[in-house]
C-alpha cells in the first residue's frame, strides 16, 4: 500500500472525542493504566455509571484527578510525575508489585498514544531516532495488559498514515494493539486481522481507506 | 545490641568506592535520598554505576553526579535530564535502558536470591535485541551495543531472560525508620526504594524521621531492618544543596 499524505481535511472527532468515544467503552470496575496524550482525557469522560481504578506505574491503585493548587504532595505523583489525589479505596504498592499487577494480566487495559500502529497491532510509541531514548514502562504495559487500546490521530502532522503496513519507528511491543480509536475510526485487531469496527460520525469508509496505510476488513 | 543508626553520613557512605555499582530509590524527586546522594558527592567518589528509575529533571541527586563527572554507567528507564543524554552521546557515560518493570524486577530478584528471570516486557524490541547502543565513542560512533537478551517461548508468548542485580550499595529514602532498620515509605515515594534497598549489598537508609523501636507495630513495617544495614536522618539542606555550579571541562 502506498502511504503518501491526503491533504484534503476531513473533519472527524476532536481529541476530546476520540477520548469520549473510548471511555465509552470501558467497563465497570476495569483497572486501568492511561498513557500521555489523549489517554489522559479519557478519565473526565467516564459514564458515571462505570467505575474504574486507575493504575500509575510508580505504585498507585486508584489514582485521582490532579491536586488542586495549594493541595501537592511531593509523596504522591502520577506517572508523569505530577501530584494527583487518591480515590477512596486506594492503594499504594512499591515498583516491583506495580508492574506485577501490569504483566501479571491484572490490568484489563492499558490506553496509549502511538507514532505507528501495524495492521497486526505492532506499536511503536517510545522512541524517534535522533531523540533522546527512554522507554519508561511502555514496554511492559504493552506486553502485559489484557488489552491495549490505541488512542491516536487518525494521520500524522505530515498528513501520513500512522496504520501501517510495518512500522519503521523502533517497536514498543509485537502484536499487541488489540483497539484503535482515532479522530476517523475504530478498529479492532483480531488475531493479526485489522477490522474496522465503526466510522467516525460523517466519516466514510472510503475516507478511511484513503487515510491507512494497509487494508481493513470491513467487520 | 543492633542499632544501626548513624549520625554522620558521610562516615556511613564512607565505604562505597569508586568504581562501586550502587542502587538508588526514587522516582524523579518523590522518594529520592537527595541528603545520601549529596553525601556520595561530597565524598569524592568515580566512576560509579548507579542503577535508578530516572535521573532526574535538574542538577540535584543523581544528575548532581552526572555533572560532576562521577558516573561510568547508568542503568534506568526514562532518565529525563538533558544534559545526561550530551554526556551520553559525547561516550563520556554509559546508558543501560531497561524497562521499568524490568529494572523493579532485576533489582527485587537480586534481593531475593533469584540469578535471573524470563519476562515478556520488550521482547522482540531493540532493548533485546543487541542493537541498542551502551555507549559511544568520542568521534560519535556507537563503542558497544545492549548484548542480546536470549528469547524463549512459552505457551504462545516470547519472553527474554533477565538477569537480577545485586549492587554494591543500595541507598533509599524512608519517610520513618527505627534504630534496627526497620522503614516505612509514605504513598508513591515507596516506589523504587524497598526493592534497591533488597539489591544492595550494603544498604543506607536515609530517614525523614528515626521513631523509637517498637513503635513501628510489626504488621505495618513495609521493609525489615534484615535489608538495611544503616540508617541516617534526612538533612534540612538536601533539596538545596544539589543546586550547584555544573562541571565547567
Amino acid at each position: 500500500m502506498t502511504q503518501t499524505a491526503v491533504s484534503e481535511q476531513v473533519s472527524g472527532r476532536s481529541r476530546e472525542g476520540i477520548a469520549q468515544r473510548l471511555a465509552a467503552d470501558l467497563r465497570d470496575g476495569f483497572v486501568v493504566n492511561l498513557g500521555v496524550g489523549i489517554p489522559l482525557l479519557v478519565p473526565k469522560h467516564v459514564p458515571p455509571d462505570v467505575e474504574v481504578i486507575l493504575h500509575a506505574e510508580n505504585g498507585v491503585l486508584g489514582m485521582g484527578p490532579l491536586a488542586a493548587p495549594g493541595h501537592e504532595d511531593p509523596d504522591l505523583t502520577d506517572a508523569g510525575k505530577q501530584p494527583v489525589t487518591l480515590i477512596t479505596g486506594a492503594a499504594i504498592v512499591d515498583s516491583a508489585v506495580s508492574f506485577a499487577v501490569v504483566r501479571g494480566g491484572h490490568l484489563d487495559v492499558t490506553v496509549l498514544g502511538a507514532l505507528q500502529v501495524s495492521g497486526r497491532g505492532d506499536l511503536a510509541n517510545w522512541y524517534v531516532p535522533g531523540q533522546n531514548p527512554a522507554v519508561g514502562g511502555a514496554m511492559d504495559l504493552v506486553a502485559g495488559a489484557r488489552e491495549v487500546w490505541v488512542a491516536m490521530e487518525h494521520v500524522d502532522r505530515a498528513g501520513r498514515p500512522k496504520i501501517v503496513e510495518r512500522c519503521t519507528f523502533p517497536l514498543t511491543g509485537r502484536g499487541v494493539v488489540t483497539r484503535i480509536y482515532t479522530d476517523l475510526a475504530v478498529f479492532h485487531i483480531v488475531t493479526g486481522e485489522l477490522r474496522l469496527a465503526e466510522c467516525a460520525p460523517g466519516i466514510t469508509p472510503e475516507v478511511i481507506r484513503a487515510r491507512t496505510g494497509v487494508p481493513f476488513v470491513e467487520a | 545490641m543492633i542499632d544501626k543508626f548513624r549520625e554522620d553520613a558521610l562516615a556511613a557512605l564512607a565505604p562505597i568506592l569508586s568504581g562501586a555499582t550502587i542502587a538508588v530509590g526514587g522516582f524523579g524527586s518523590s522518594g529520592r535520598p537527595d541528603t545520601l546522594l549529596d553525601t556520595l558527592c561530597d565524598l569524592d567518589r568515580r566512576d560509579l554505576h548507579v542503577i535508578v528509575n530516572n535521573v532526574g529533571g535538574d542538577f540535584t541527586g543523581i544528575g548532581r553526579l552526572l555533572v560532576e563527572g562521577r558516573l561510568r554507567r547508568v542503568t534506568a528507564s526514562f532518565p529525563v535530564l538533558p544534559d545526561f543524554y550530551t554526556e551520553y552521546f559525547a561516550g563520556r557515560v554509559e546508558f543501560e535502558l531497561i524497562p521499568q518493570g524490568t529494572l523493579a524486577e532485576r533489582l527485587r530478584a537480586g534481593g531475593a536470591g533469584i540469578a535471573a528471570f524470563y519476562t515478556p516486557s520488550g521482547a522482540g524490541t531493540m532493548l533485546s535485541d543487541g542493537t541498542f547502543p551502551l555507549g559511544y565513542r568520542a568521534d560519535g560512533e556507537v563503542a558497544a551495543s545492549i548484548p542480546a537478551k536470549e528469547h524463549r517461548v512459552f505457551g504462545d508468548r516470547e519472553y527474554v531472560l533477565e538477569h537480577g542485580i545485586v549492587a554494591d550499595f543500595a541507598l533509599v529514602k524512608a519517610y520513618q525508620g527505627d534504630r534496627k532498620g526497620n522503614l516505612r515509605f509514605r504513598l508513591s515515594a515507596r516506589n523504587f526504594n524497598p526493592l534497591a534497598a533488597m539489591s544492595g549489598r550494603h544498604t543506607v537508609a536515609e530517614l525523614e524521621h528515626l521513631v523509637a523501636t517498637g513503635d513501628l507495630a510489626p504488621d505495618d513495617i513495609h521493609l525489615p531492618g534484615v535489608f538495611v544495614d544503616e540508617v541516617v536522618l534526612r538533612s534540612e539542606l538536601s533539596p538545596r544543596m544539589g543546586v550547584m555550579t555544573r562541571r565547567s571541562a
